[in-house]
């Protein structure tokens, strides 16, 4: 039985997400930024005419930030309130993986990533970190000052 | 789809029966309330009467027994009352709203099933009997030893011994009707339709720049129909909030009377209007507002008496528009929020630790009601206290875009502030930049807009306290630098030989001046709520996109404004924005003077755009004149050039009724849609003011003044006593 996941890289690391979860991909857009917001906001864009928050999966994860001349992609996700655009490095196919190939999550990532990510797969020999996509989308207590 | 069984006309009858029951409900219901209050008031008295009577007569004409027999037990109560043998009292008052709730109950009956349904309505038909019974009265008679009786209630009672006839008040639809009913998934089509063409029309305008002048009036008519079916459509989805207000006054009603305590709720401003689903999204948080205001704020009666605060106590919601939004406040002078408690409970509750309760402010520990799971009632009542209130209206209000704010005396009420914006709704907005990002500001807040010239910035701008301020008019402003307050970088160390553009903004009594890169537009937009990331951000009211397809923060004026500190009250003397001048208008052209400055004249009685060869230019009566149209037409330069010896002059025809005037110009820039904000005054005749318009100065020439001073008898007999474009 296998669960379908939308693969993605961050700085060289695989992630994904409950494909169900996922809208659509698409070029990056550069968003009207917002200041003031909680640092993983990206900015807005506008979507077909819906305005849509970007996050940076980066920071949201506490990464590394990516390199200015670097264009991420953008994956549409379904949010509690209306889609959310999250911002990945490159986006790759649709995976299926099954329940063996699961690995609890390395205790090399610490910190607050930690509670995003559910879980891991092995999958040619490279790990697929599954992200929690409710606790990605979650907002922060406080946005920065 | 009509179908044209039997069975398909009586469906429609029922449905606009059902539709209309709903309306005389709600009526009654209100009405019942006041009249429990005001029992002297005849008027309440005989309006309820019709509004139970109506449904009665309906009722029969359908066939519905039930609702007959309960309506006539209705009426029967209610005749004394109405021939002034009696008043109205709380039994009487229940008893006919439980009428209005049964009628209620098969009225959604009939509307699913087009029938009564079966049901017991015996306990109801005896209390409204009960309630209207007078006491037997025992008088002692002249005559000792025996006792008078009066008349047996009965009698008094059935005063029906007639049948009375039915009214049929079945109004077909369409006759008389000044409404009619429909879909609201048309009118949300309609919505998004004329939505686009707004839209539409302004990336046209964008695309082909300067029409030519036999399309400027018709580029001017479209623009303006636009506008026009852009705001009848938003008004077909304005409902007034009192819709929603209607039913409150009877749930304040039977809440008090179910924990012991005297309540009564005052209604202001329920004319006012929002989009329906607002409204609709309205209605749980202010239930439970009200739910918790009468169960924990209002105090028992004796309590309150030993205050000596008045027995009953009051709530009041107030609704209004300003500045974009619909602010909706509701108070109470009950107890007030404890903040002590509040902080106490949340330190018990491990929200907080002992250092931040001892620190936190007490606008912060009021913040804290809306935590969710925070709850200070002592005892989980039936209706709220259960600790899952607070949170769930702030997120229901925040759902809409809106945010809500609450203040308190202690020993004296709470306050809750809810500020809506106006969804779907367009505004005027004045895009500026900064750095590289644009923001819209909601014209309502833009008194004016100045460039303050590099030379002048050093002698203007002062540093009072710390704070930059210019000095306008002879007062001083306080400044805010909009990339400074956005950490975009700074400009306040800016070198002196660049110019400051200032927005004057004023919002909740503080009045400020933005400092921006420049200005970049005027446009509608409409506003979009903020998503969950961003609501938190005090200084964003909101989101829109603008015309080029571009997202652009709306930036809260208030929000703004206390971030930079300025205080409340720095408006004081500033006239509130009815009265401070402004230009409002649908078009008007833009021009390139014979000096280069630029000027805009309202494109009202623009009839061409000419050429002239300088030959053909006479003298007649001390000023220049051209023939055109086979009549005499007088020349006027606006700009401030000496004459010159162009070989062909560019006029700019106004013509009314076969009279014409001519305005010599360079040529014609743009056509500007919306020009708001206030203009600093005219610095010579036949100029109104200047405004700046897409980033540069402009003259606002005083078209009717320069026309009737070339041709006295332009606008003949009829003289426009009003400009032909609006002043605000």
């Amino acid at each position: 039985m296998g669960l379908p996941l939308c693969a993605f890289t961050l700085d060289e690391l695989w992630f994904a997400v409950d494909v169900g979860r996922v809208q659509e991909v698409l070029r990056y857009q550069k968003p009207a930024r917002a200041p003031l917001a909680p640092p993983a906001v990206a900015g807005l864009i506008n979507l077909r005419g819906r305005i849509v928050t970007l996050l940076d999966l980066r920071l949201r994860l506490d990464m590394l930030p990516r390199p200015a001349k670097d264009e991420p992609a953008i994956l549409i996700v379904s949010g509690p309130e209306g889609p959310v655009g999250l911002l990945a490095d490159e986006v790759g196919d649709v995976i299926e993986v099954s329940e063996e190939t699961y690995s609890p999550t390395p205790d090399m990532v610490k910190g607050p990533a930690r509670d995003l990510i559910r879980g891991a797969y092995w999958l040619d020999g490279r790990l697929l970190h599954v992200l929690d996509a409710d606790r990605v989308l979650a907002v922060e207590a406080r946005p920065s000052a | 789809m009509t179908e044209t069984t039997a069975m398909g006309d009586f469906r429609e009858i029922v449905t606009i029966f059902v539709a209309e029951n709903r309306e005389i409900l709600e009526k009654l219901e209100r009405d019942i309330v006041e009249l429990e209050r005001r029992p002297d008031d005849l008027e309440l008295v005989a309006s309820v009467f019709r509004g139970v009577h109506t449904i009665k007569g309906t009722s029969g004409f359908l066939g519905f027994t039930r609702l007959m027999a309960m309506t006539h037990a209705g009426e029967s109560l209610l005749v004394p009352l109405r021939d002034g043998h009696g008043l109205m009292t709380p039994e009487i008052a229940g008893a006919l709203l439980a009428l209005v709730d049964a009628v209620r109950q098969i009225n959604q009956q009939v509307e699913q099933t087009s029938g009564e349904g079966t049901g017991d309505d015996a306990a109801l038909l005896a209390r409204l009997a009960a309630a209207g019974a007078p006491p037997v009265e025992v008088r002692p008679s002249e005559t000792p030893g025996e006792v008078e009786a009066l008349q047996p209630p009965s009698d008094s009672v059935h005063l029906q011994a007639a049948p009375e006839p039915h009214e049929v008040d079945i109004r077909a639809p369409g006759a008389g009707d000044r409404s009619v009913r429909v879909d609201v998934d048309l009118l949300d089509r309609l919505m998004n339709l004329s939505g686009e063409l707004i839209l539409s029309r302004n990336r046209f305008i964008q695309a082909i720049g300067t029409p030519p002048p036999q399309a400027a009036a018709a580029a001017q008519r479209l623009s303006q129909v636009a506008n026009e079916l852009q705001e009848t459509v938003t008004r077909t989805r304005m409902q007034p909030i009192g819709a929603l207000w209607r039913r409150f006054p009877r749930l304040v009603r039977d809440l008090a009377l179910e924990v012991g305590k005297k309540v009564r709720l005052d209604l202001e401003g329920e004319h006012t209007e929002l989009d329906r689903s607002v409204i609709e999204a309205l209605r749980d948080p202010l239930v439970h507002l009200l739910r918790n205001a009468v169960d924990h704020g209002i105090e028992r009666p004796a309590a309150r008496a030993a205050q000596g605060k008045d027995e009953e106590g009051r709530l009041l919601l107030r609704a209004f528009h300003e500045g974009g939004q619909v602010i909706i406040e509701f108070a109470d002078d009950g107890r007030g929020i404890d903040v002590a408690r509040i902080k106490s409970r949340a330190l018990a509750a491990g929200m907080i630790t002992r250092d931040r309760m001892a620190s936190m402010k007490e606008q912060d520990a009021l913040e804290m009601i809306f935590a969710p799971g925070f709850s200070t009632a002592d005892a989980v009542t039936k209706y709220s206290g259960r600790g899952v209130g607070m949170d769930v209206v702030k997120r229901d209000i925040e759902r809409i875009g809106g945010s809500v704010e609450v203040t308190t005396r202690t020993g004296r009420g709470a306050l809750f502030r809810m500020k809506i914006p106006l969804t779907l709704a367009i505004i005027p907005a004045l895009v500026v930049r900064s750095k590289d990002q644009r923001f819209a500001i909601p014209q309502g807040s833009v008194r004016e807009v100045f460039v303050v010239r590099a030379e002048e910035a050093r002698k203007r701008v002062e540093v009072v306290h710390s704070v930059a301020v210019v000095r306008l008019r002879g007062a001083l402003l306080p400044l805010v630098f909009l990339d400074d307050q956005l950490h975009l970088g700074s400009s306040f160390d800016a070198p002196a030989d660049e110019s400051l553009t200032v927005v004057v903004l004023q919002a909740e009594g503080r009045r400020f001046g933005l400092v921006v890169d420049g200005v970049v537009d005027a446009q509608d937009i409409v506003i979009r709520p903020l998503g969950p990331y961003l609501r938190g951000v005090p200084v964003y009211s909101g989101a829109a996109i603008l015309s080029d397809g571009a997202v652009a923060l709306i930036l809260d004026v208030p929000g703004l404004g206390r971030r930079a500190s300025i205080p409340e009250g720095s408006a004081a003397e500033e006239e509130p924005p009815e009265a401070s001048p402004s230009i409002t208008t649908r078009s008007y052209l833009v021009l390139a003077g014979r000096d280069g400055g630029r000027m805009a004249a309202p494109i009202d009685h623009v009839l061409r755009l000419e050429e002239f060869p300088r030959s053909a230019v006479e003298r007649m009566g001390g000023r220049d004149v051209v023939q055109f149209r086979g009549r005499v037409m007088p020349l006027v330069d606006p700009s401030a050039a000496p004459a010159g010896d162009e070989p062909v002059l560019q006029v700019v025809v106004f013509g009314r009724n076969d009279r014409f005037v001519g305005l010599i110009v360079n040529r014609i820039l743009d056509i500007a849609e919306e020009m708001t904000g206030a203009m600093r005054p005219g610095a010579r005749p036949g100029v109104l003011g200047s405004l700046v318009v897409r980033d540069k100065v402009t003259e606002v020439l005083d078209i009717p003044a320069i026309l009737v001073a070339a041709d006295p008898e332009f606008f003949g007999d009829a003289v426009d006593s009003v400009p032909p474009w609006q002043v605000d």
